[in-house]
């Protein structure tokens, strides 16, 4: 299959591209820019006046739900929901049952996602058996099927010298190590951000130190060992200084957010919709603003939806008995279009979170075009807007979004130069 | 972006009448003081020989309780049966839910015994607010407690008892007094005496049990009781759980007692005609001296009778509100 795209803007953060002009696709891969190479014969040519063509979005946080929780999606479900959303790659988080700590586990995720066909996907491990912070996994074995780094998810190392032995052993073969900066003690027991709207509503409180004493002690343990660290789902504006403080000193850090977290505050509690409940919490404005900031700037180098599709007797429940997660992937570009509308971002930087941001954090061969390189793309149009829900692939209905106009339509997503999603 | 739809407040009906009541957050003081009036006429009810009107003849109340309790229950059945309705008591905490029912299931199974009123106490904040929304938007549903977020009735119950000592709100300083932090009673106090225009509303306690971010309230901040108490009218006590002292928020509660215990002497601070107020049931000895609350500024048990009174003006107003809506809607509908 060839495929020619004609007249869109072509949008690369990573090279600085940004030109009207002609891509042609054959093998799989992106063949030509401009005119098209001598004896090239385009099976099918998508006049794309008016649209913008950008590197496949690349989401660090989508839980696909399987092994385990089929319940709440599949991979072949989820995985449709991303392409939807103009994702070509994402990452799935280790909280599966079993947990993505053996090869096996990673092997049948693999294997599943190559057969639904949609995005491609690229596991992150378990750093320690079971998710349970005592021993340690197969690092180097799951990495050599696959996953690209290794996490312990929201499920803290209680203990400080086996933290600190998990990254001596990860740095040894220059493995990634993801944390979810959120201290157990300070944490326990809370349900939202603690500030006037925990107050008043009467639900127990997660300080902002939660996340920066947590946050500190992972900082000055990768300092120690040297590891290559990502931080994800960072929540405050403190979190983010703490991030930038450590990129001055030159530590290889980088960190990611929840496009949620860019939009929503604590605020949103006030009536307890349990769509709203998330972990790490939705925080304050201010922290909301000094997070907005950081992604200007670049200390937060990927936006990504931290997709939690649930079904519906998980949200239907008081608030507090609720599990948390938002469902979002499949509304990832047009939500976060918004902030180029909001005047936040200017379009070339937004994509760049999205793009070539994330996939530098997890060295994935993605979010860039090239000529030679696999066609993954998404072709959206940037004038035309989305009403959230209206089509739904993911299994989880539980998106606070749903039923709102949101800016920017995905019209093609291509996944090594097959159209996956068309709209 | 364009936000979610304004919609009706979840406990209003289409004419801005009750036919919920889940919290007294948003509600207008006019709607406050009709509450205080109708309790006002109710309370020469109950000094009555026939303590009974027929408001509620024909409708079952259905107390759901799936936390402890005995006072909120033992009133909300007395100002039910004196309407006039039928009236069902369920201790869920030790029936259905320990046979892993859920909320919504033990719910959705009482409505359709043809409840017409639910009066929920749970643990959970926004519980009452989930039933109202997701459960039974037909049945009125009376907030009897969730979590540490609302008490309403008692709120509403606090400020009869203030208005029938001290006339009204408008000059008055308000010391609430211990754990606010896991209180619903003074979270609900607070939102009353804002909305009906208390100026001057304390709370008093250690930074270890005041919430973060309280000041919002428009309240005013005290760590030292007799500053606190200094010309108060009124002194809200709170009860004190034994188990706030594991976990680091208090270290004995002799210590909390010598702090912030009332006693005649530290209530001596406060004006000369002031009331002692507390929602029950009480700790001698720990938050409250004996001779204090058996003594002649004490209130605490007229306190106990105006709860029934506005009970049953709340269960009242809830099922005139929630019938005021099922007309409209079939006038809607034809």
């Amino acid at each position: 299959m060839s495929i020619s795209i004609l007249g869109a803007r072509v949008i690369d953060p990573q090279s600085g591209l940004d030109q009207v002009t002609d891509l042609h696709l054959e093998g799989g891969r992106i063949a030509a820019m401009g005119a098209a190479p001598a004896g090239f014969a385009a099976s099918r040519t998508l006049q794309a006046d008016g649209l913008v063509v950008a590197p496949g979005l690349v989401d660090l946080g989508v839980s696909l739900r399987e092994p385990g929780y089929s319940r709440k999606g599949t991979i072949a479900s989820e995985t449709r929901a991303a392409v939807a959303g103009g994702v070509t790659s994402l990452c799935c988080p280790p909280q599966t049952r079993p947990a993505l700590d053996t090869s096996a586990v990673a092997e049948l995720i693999l294997d599943r996602a190559r057969e639904a066909g949609n995005s491609k996907v690229y596991p992150i491990g378990a750093l320690t058996k079971g998710l349970e912070g005592e021993q340690l996994a197969e690092l180097v074995g799951l990495r050599d099927t696959g996953c690209v780094a290794f996490g312990n998810g929201l499920k803290e190392i209680p203990n400080n010298r086996t933290l600190a032995r998990a990254l001596e052993y990860a740095a040894t073969f220059d493995l990634t190590v993801v944390f979810h900066s959120q201290d157990r003690d300070l944490a326990q027991g809370g349900l939202a951000h603690e500030g006037a709207m925990a107050s008043f509503l009467g639900l127990p409180g997660i300080p902002e130190t939660a996340e920066t004493v947590a946050l500190a002690r992972n900082l000055l343990l990768v300092e120690q060992t040297g590891v290559r660290a990502h931080f994800t789902q960072i929540t405050s504006a403190r979190g983010a200084r703490l991030i930038a403080q450590a990129q001055s000193l030159g530590l290889p850090v980088t960190a990611d957010v929840a496009l949620y977290q860019l939009i929503l505050t604590d605020e949103s509690l006030r009536e307890f919709s349990s769509l709203y409940h998330v972990q790490p919490p939705l925080r304050s404005a201010a922290d909301r603003d000094g997070l907005r900031e950081a992604v200007k700037t670049g200390v937060i180098q990927a936006i990504a939806s931290h997709h939690q599709p649930h079904e519906r007797d998980a949200k239907l429940a008081p608030f507090g008995a609720t599990e948390p997660g938002i469902s979002s992937v499949e509304v990832l570009l047009p939500l976060a279009m918004t902030l180029v509308q909001d005047g936040l971002l200017d379009l070339p930087t937004l994509l760049a979170r999205l793009t070539c941001g994330p996939a530098g954090a997890m060295r994935l061969p993605a979010g860039q075009l090239q000529v030679g390189a696999a066609a993954d793309l998404v072709v959206f149009d940037p004038q035309a807007s989305t009403v959230a829900g209206e089509h739904w692939y993911s299994r989880g209905d539980n998106c606070p979004f749903i039923g709102h106009c949101l800016p920017g339509a995905v019209r093609y997503t291509l996944v090594d130069g097959r159209v996956c999603h068309e709209a | 972006m364009t936000p979610i739809d304004a919609k009706r407040p979840l406990q209003l009906n289409d004419q801005g009448q009750l036919r919920h009541f889940l919290s007294l957050d948003g509600l207008p003081r006019e709607l406050l003081t009709e509450i205080l009036d109708t309790a006002d006429s109710f309370l020469e009810v109950g000094a009555r020989a026939v303590k009974k009107v027929p408001l509620l003849r024909g409708k079952t109340v259905c107390n759901v309780f799936f936390e402890n309790s005995t006072r909120t229950r033992t009133t909300f059945e007395l100002a039910a049966q004196r309407l006039s309705a039928d009236v069902i008591s369920l201790n869920v905490s030790t029936s259905s839910t320990s046979k892993g029912e859920t909320l919504f299931d033990t719910l959705r199974n009482l409505e359709a015994m043809a409840a017409d009123m639910f009066v929920v106490r749970h643990s959970d904040s926004g519980a009452a607010h989930f039933i109202a929304e997701h459960v039974c938007p037909e049945v009125a549903v009376i907030n009897g407690g969730d979590g540490r977020h609302a008490h309403p009735t008692q709120g509403m119950l606090d400020m009869l008892t203030i208005r029938r000592h001290k006339g009204g709100f408008e000059n008055l300083s308000v010391a609430i007094v211990g754990d606010i932090l896991h209180s619903r009673v003074a979270r609900s106090d607070m939102l009353a005496l804002k909305a009906l225009g208390c100026p001057d509303i304390r709370v008093i306690g250690p930074k270890t049990l005041i919430p973060v971010g309280i000041e919002q309230y428009g309240v005013k901040v005290y760590t030292d009781l007799a500053e606190g108490l200094k010309d108060v009218d009124v002194v809200i006590m709170l009860r004190l759980q034994r188990e706030r002292m594991t976990g680091g928020l208090l270290p004995s509660e002799g210590e909390f007692y010598r702090l912030f215990g009332l006693t005649t002497a530290r209530l001596a601070g406060a004006k000369p005609d002031a009331i002692v107020m507390h929602p029950g049931p009480i700790n001698r000895g720990v938050e409250i001296e004996s001779a204090v609350a058996d003594g002649k500024h004490s209130v605490i048990l007229n306190q106990v009778t105006y709860g029934i009174a506005v009970r049953m003006a709340v269960l009242s107003m809830a099922m005139s509100g929630q019938n005021v809506q099922r007309q409209l809607d079939q006038e809607i509908a034809q």
